[in-house]
């Protein structure tokens, strides 16, 4: 398995997202005078910062690890039908 | 225009994460299919990003909002019936010879399907055309920056070739790739609120209309001239690009966006990589959502600089003018992004600005550097070597075509829209490829000597209706007219289209004319490589949503909706 591209796309709109709403919310009022009166730092820098969580979260699900066959209603299903089919047995 | 700390940092972070993802993949990079191929196994929302953003440098973003600036929303053309429909093109029915021949490079297909000598013809001018492209983006972005920031020229274009040799030496494909969806990302939340503040501050689209509306009649055009995208085009002097319906849909509609989009290998080699041939052909097909919808993001801008401009009194907002009284066009969308951003954002739209130029270069470089090695080092150079030799090649061709390319944005300094310049190169040697592969792909009867000689037809044909033709008020010479004159055209970009056009004609009919003279090709070496030859996969079995044709018919009606909105 590769590096998932979101895991560091999600992690640098994170920083730079939380990076420009704290900007934002420090600078005073006259700095945004030509984004007419629009503190667009604070605003889009929490966009951006919504969209690097979700990149990163989406990111570390899609990372391939091994899980136990019993932790999904998938994986349950598969080996309830393997038992009945003999399949498998009973430890 | 001057930078704070904070906009210093956004840079530095984008870096970082760059030569990160670079250090990253390195050790992914075990054979040459992993450096040049990303391993056949991305998957296709990511090849399908890296599509159209392999194409979003210094022509796109710079180039679409100069073109916005000058002739108003008809720059739409370069996607509506440019792009779309080509994507959709060569999703359905060209992936399946690209992906299904195991080609590795598109020069390569032409060799499969005709012969050594087209493979030769097209791998030589592809890697000549890939790294001026690439050295195009290197200089626009040093102008760039010298005139915005008082950067010093050499250093900003060796820092930027340094780090795109460094991320593409490391992790070849994959890194491009990756570099370029990352930069995807950084182009949309770098320029939306350009776009939604510039909307808002000249009231909304039909706050835009009344004042282009003074542009184009202060023009000499009708009113409605920078705001419908077909209604003008009924003669070339009632609309500023200066062509009629006709050169457009052909020049601009089918030949170039076709050959580009269908045969250039910069962005076919992102399909390439794909995991499957049903994600290859999803790529083309999934990045035509976004393309569709760029428009917006980038020519938006360029036309309320150009509006800002014409306003009368104090809109705060002026583009320069150069020495001869023009415009500086490309300058639209570096000012407005000063004019309307405080530091911080300002930070996040320069640093998108850059990394379009260098992920625009890297792109070239990534297809420089296997046609290189494949094409021409490997079939006419060394063959048979190992495949450490060949991948430590690439990582040579690498380091090679970014230094020529560094050369090479040094005597870039021609002309007023880089867009028109490309269009130009492109229009010599693309323009005929097109016909060659819709012959090779569709025309089973098509021979290589056919093939050959109807390339160096379709480039003399260019060649000469350069040669022969001029855009109005320029001078005989790079812009044309070096052979004689017979034809004045209204604009550059008119004059490229017929280029195209002529190109694409030339070489159509010389290519079937010499193919029914020569020997065609057994049936059976044709299998995977010819339309009639091969089997048509099945898509009956899948969700309605990965149906390469249905995704086609959707993506186009999107675009047939957007061109009667724009009308």
């Amino acid at each position: 398995m590769q590096l998932d591209i979101r895991l560091p796309i999600g992690l640098m709109f994170s920083l730079l997202g939380a990076l420009l709403a704290v900007f934002g919310l420090i600078s005073d009022s006259s700095s945004f005078r030509n984004s007419l009166g629009i503190n667009v730092n604070l605003w889009w820098g929490l966009v951006m910062l919504v969209f690097g969580v979700v990149m990163t979260l989406l990111g570390r699900r899609g990372t391939a690890s091994a899980r136990l066959a019993e932790e999904s209603p998938e994986g349950k299903k598969i080996e309830e039908l393997e038992h009945q089919r003999g399949l498998e047995k009973e430890s | 225009m001057k930078l704070s700390v904070i906009d210093w940092a956004i840079m530095v972070i984008y870096f970082v994460f760059v030569l990160g993802i670079g250090f990253a993949l390195k050790r992914y990079m075990k054979t040459s299919t992993d450096f040049f191929l990303s391993g056949r196994s991305i998957p296709a929302w990511i090849t399908g990003l890296a599509f159209i953003s392999a194409n979003l440098g210094a022509q796109e973003v710079i180039g679409m909002g100069a073109s916005g600036a000058k002739y108003g929303i008809a720059t739409s053309h370069f996607y509506w019936i440019g792009a779309i429909p080509a994507m959709a093109f060569i999703g359905v029915f060209m992936m399946p010879f690209y992906y299904g021949s195991r080609a590795r490079s598109v020069p390569e297909y032409l060799k499969l399907r005709f012969d050594e000598k087209t493979r030769g013809f097209n791998a030589i001018s592809f890697a000549f055309m890939t790294v001026l492209s690439s050295g195009i983006s290197l200089y626009a972005m040093g102008l760039l920056l010298q005139t915005l920031l008082g950067w010093n020229f050499s250093v900003s274009i060796l820092v930027a070739a340094v780090i795109v040799l460094i991320y593409v030496f490391l992790g070849g494909l994959t890194s491009a790739i990756y570099n370029e969806v990352l930069q995807f990302f950084l182009i949309v939340f770098g320029f939306a609120p350009l776009v939604f503040l510039g909307l808002k501050d000249v009231g909304g689209w039909s706050g835009l209309q009344s004042r282009l509306a003074t542009v184009a009649t202060s023009n000499g055009f009708a009113a409605g001239a920078w705001t419908h995208s077909w209604s003008f085009t009924g003669s070339p002097s009632a609309n500023p690009m200066g062509i009629e319906w006709f050169g457009l849909a052909m020049g601009l509609g089918f030949v170039l966006s076709f050959g580009y989009w269908c045969t250039d290998f910069l962005v076919v080699q992102r399909a390439m990589a794909a995991k499957s041939m049903l994600a290859a052909r999803r790529t083309p097909l999934i990045a035509a959502v976004p393309k569709m919808l760029f428009p917006f993001l980038v020519i938006l801008p360029g036309m309320i600089a150009i509006a800002l401009t014409y306003k009368s009194g104090s809109s705060g907002f002026a583009l320069p003018k150069k020495s001869d009284g023009t415009f500086e066009y490309n300058m639209a969308i570096p000012l407005m992004l000063g004019h309307y951003f405080p530091s911080g954002m300002l930070g996040v739209g320069l640093t998108a600005l850059m990394a379009s130029f260098m992920s625009g270069m890297a792109g070239n470089v990534t297809a420089f550097n296997t046609v290189w090695t494949y094409d021409i080092y490997q079939s006419y150079i060394k063959r048979g070597a190992s495949d450490e030799h060949y991948l430590w090649m690439g990582r040579m061709a690498t380091l090679f075509g970014i230094l020529v390319s560094v050369a090479a944005a040094y005597v870039t300094t021609f002309f007023n829209n880089i867009m028109d310049m490309l269009q130009l190169v492109f229009a010599f040697v693309n323009a005929p490829l097109l016909a060659t592969f819709l012959l090779g792909m569709f025309w089973k009867r098509t021979t290589g000597h056919g093939a050959f000689i109807g390339l160096i037809a379709g480039t003399i044909g260019a060649a000469t209706h350069h040669g022969l033709t001029l855009p109005m008020g320029a001078q005989a010479g790079v812009k044309g007219g070096w052979f004689g004159l017979i034809h004045v055209y209204p604009s550059e970009l008119a004059q490229a289209f017929w280029t195209a056009i002529v190109a694409f004609t030339a070489c159509f009919v010389v290519t079937i004319i010499v193919s029914l003279a020569t020997r065609p090709r057994h049936e059976s070496e044709l299998k995977g490589l010819v339309y009639s030859l091969t089997e048509r996969t099945s898509d009956e079995q899948l969700p309605w949503y990965q149906r390469p044709a249905l995704l086609a018919v959707v993506v186009l009606l999107g675009a047939v909706i957007l061109n009667i909105i724009f009308w």
